[in-house]
């Protein structure tokens, strides 16, 4: 098996296509993303991440700071920045192997087949254009608009976002809208290239809740309507249990679970994701949460085995040893020794 | 039993700040009432711009209000002079959200825990340091840890530096402003459980800000939910979790996630064009609402 870099390779994998189910529309598989510490060293900020989102399907991508969900996500667009690099595994797009294609091809997918959307809507949004502006500039690069079409098409882009009064909103520079309005907005130019997958980054983190509550419909709304698929990234379990059909759990830049959001939810099975969901507040009023003790390994200072062990309840003595995803139940893996003879 | 803090018609107004012509005053914080017990987590729940933050940078002073009456401990905070306000606040603490910028990063966290002692000019060199050394303990930190700096230290620990400081002079009311909010779900259970451990061995008293609806659900015995500058309902945090009376409050609570499946609940949509400043009032024993 050969592992691409993004550079230096340009024909796509013609094997991966043959093998990719139509149903799959994203398949990540042993990505590795790797950072250049400040002495020269290598450390693996995203290490041996598969997942796969198929046509339609929402999956949330769930771990706390440091757990590698954003790498993983900016690695499948590739647009991962030194001293960061893709070294390895594989991203297939309707089956195509994007780490291999060349920048031109790169770009017709993404921003077109790709949406991005990002926690801070002033990331993405240029200041010193009208969000209007911004989604014709959009539709003339990839080419599907132009002129007064395109205008056209940015004000019914701005409508289907549920932004009120679109036509005057269409002059207006961001800083002139509300958290609530900008973040439509780049939904609007996300979807501007007609996307089949949105990568969600975080979309509602920096929102109050009646306002992340509004997003969260608005997508599921799209969803629905466009039949869009969702690659979800956030660190809240609550957006997860809402929105998601799958989750995939990180941690210090590997997953350590993934199943159904039902499964996860209500018998999870790594012990990282069990004290996570334990310690959300508000269940137990009055009471001391669960707690994880100790604090998420530094990127280049991971433990030799599983790296959740230092902080683990249940480690006991292989977790020296790095684990591999032991089946828990159907579509339901954990990466935790508990489950390596499982069921027993 | 008097309250430890009681909070009369608090008004906050702001210039509008525009460089020409009239500036009609906004006002941040308008006619807020609310009294804190002895020992108990009051909690102040509301979204941005609601006026949480306003309230409580001026129950301490740290802002100027514009009208109403603080009394805390039987003393008109208002009414202090400036030296006698600098006494008085070694009572009344603060803990900020943001645990990068709220610690002098030229400071070793031995030194920051230590400066407010040395402010208020309370004990020897050799007792300063004692009680440094017995309040990085009660907060969990190493003692080694006095000789570094803040950014040596993870978000979870800055946090405990902070509170380390705001307890060194053994206050009895800690305004705590969304303490937690900068932090991971596993580090943030931590600090929570950390206050509450400290609230029951210190008999402290917090007015806990928050914008976190589950999180003040957990902590918090009574609220106040702010809008627009105004309480809209205050009462026993079960009963308005439970009963809420106000329709914004009913709207705040269903836009919550939660961790069953099959999502939350409708979510009902408050139109707050139709928001009216209306007065509070009972509509069962200790839960008020202004409908």
């Amino acid at each position: 098996m050969k592992f691409p870099t993004p550079s230096g390779m340009s024909s796509a994998n013609t094997v991966a296509e043959r093998h990719s189910p139509p149903s799959s529309l994203l398949e990540v598989e042993a990505l590795r993303t790797v950072f250049t510490l400040a002495a020269g060293r290598e450390a693996a900020a995203v290490d041996d991440v598969s997942f796969v989102v198929r046509e339609g399907e929402t999956v949330g991508l769930v771990g706390e700071s440091g757990s590698g969900k954003s790498v993983t996500a900016l690695s499948i667009v590739r647009l991962v920045r030194p001293p960061g690099r893709v070294a390895g595994g594989h991203v297939r797009f309707r089956g195509r192997d994007v780490l291999a294609l060349g920048e031109e091809e790169m770009c017709a997918i993404r921003g077109r087949q790709i949406g991005f959307i990002f926690q801070e809507p002033m990331v993405a949004l240029d200041p010193v254009y009208t969000i209007g502006a911004q989604i014709v500039e959009t539709l003339q690069v990839h080419g599907l608009a132009s002129g007064a079409g395109a205008r056209r098409r940015a004000v019914e882009l701005l409508d289907a976002v549920s932004i009120p009064d679109a036509v005057r909103r269409a002059d207006e520079y961001p800083h002139q809208l509300s958290g609530g309005l900008r973040q439509r907005a780049m939904i609007a130019l996300a979807l501007a290239g007609d996307p089949a997958l949105l990568i969600a980054d975080e979309p509602t983190t920096a929102l109050d809740a009646t306002v992340q509550a509004e997003i969260l419909d608005l997508l599921r709304d799209l969803r629905a309507r466009l039949n869009l698929s969702i690659l979800l990234i956030t660190h809240d379990l609550g957006v997860v249990a809402e929105m998601a059909d799958r989750v995939a759990v990180m941690y210090a830049g590997k997953i350590v679970e993934t199943g159904s959001v039902s499964e996860i939810v209500t018998t999870p099975a790594h012990p990282y994701t069990r004290a996570l969901l334990a310690s959300v507040p508000g269940r137990s009023p009055g009471s001391r949460l669960m707690s994880i003790p100790g604090n998420v390994p530094p990127l280049g200072h991971l433990p030799h085995g599983c790296a959740f062990e230092p902080r683990c309840a249940a480690r006991f003595t292989p977790c020296s040893r790095p684990p591999a995803m032991y089946a828990v139940a159907a579509d339901h893996e954990a990466r935790c020794y508990l489950y390596e003879n499982y069921p027993r | 039993m008097t309250p430890l803090l009681s909070v009369t018609g608090l008004v906050k107004e702001f210039s509008s700040g525009r460089l020409f012509g009239r500036s009609t005053p906004v006002r941040a914080v308008d006619e807020v009432s609310f009294t804190v017990d002895e020992g108990e987590t009051f909690g102040l729940v509301g979204e941005s711009g609601s006026g949480k933050t306003t309230t409580g940078r001026c129950v301490l002073r740290l802002i100027e209000p514009t009208a109403g009456e603080v009394v805390f401990k039987g003393l008109d905070v208002r009414a202090l002079t400036q030296p006698d306000l600098r006494r008085a606040r070694r009572h009344f603490q603060i803990v900020f959200q943001d645990p990068y910028s709220s610690l002098n990063p030229r400071l070793k966290a031995g030194q920051i825990v230590e400066e407010p002692l040395v402010v208020h000019g309370v004990g020897t060199a050799a007792e300063r340091r004692e009680r440094v050394q017995r309040l990085f303990e009660l907060v969990g930190l190493e003692q080694a840890a006095a000789a570094k700096y803040p950014h040596e230290f993870s978000g979870g620990q800055r946090q405990r530096i902070g509170l380390a400081r705001a307890l060194a002079l053994e206050p009895s009311l800690i305004v705590a402003d969304e303490p937690v909010s900068a932090l991971d779900v596993s580090v943030q259970a931590q600090v929570v459980n950390l206050l509450l451990d400290l609230q029951q061995e210190l008999g402290l008293t917090y007015l806990f800000i928050s914008h976190d609806l589950r999180l003040v659900r957990q902590v918090c015995r009574r609220i106040a939910v702010m809008f627009k500058g105004r309480i809209v309902e205050l009462g026993p945090a079960d009963r308005v979790f439970t009963e809420p009376a106000h329709e914004y409050t009913r709207a705040l609570l269903s836009a919550v996630p939660v961790l069953t499946l099959g999502g939350r609940a409708e979510r009902l949509v408050y139109d707050s064009r139709r928001f009216e400043r209306l007065p509070l009032r009972e509509v069962a024993p200790g839960h008020l609402a202004a409908i």
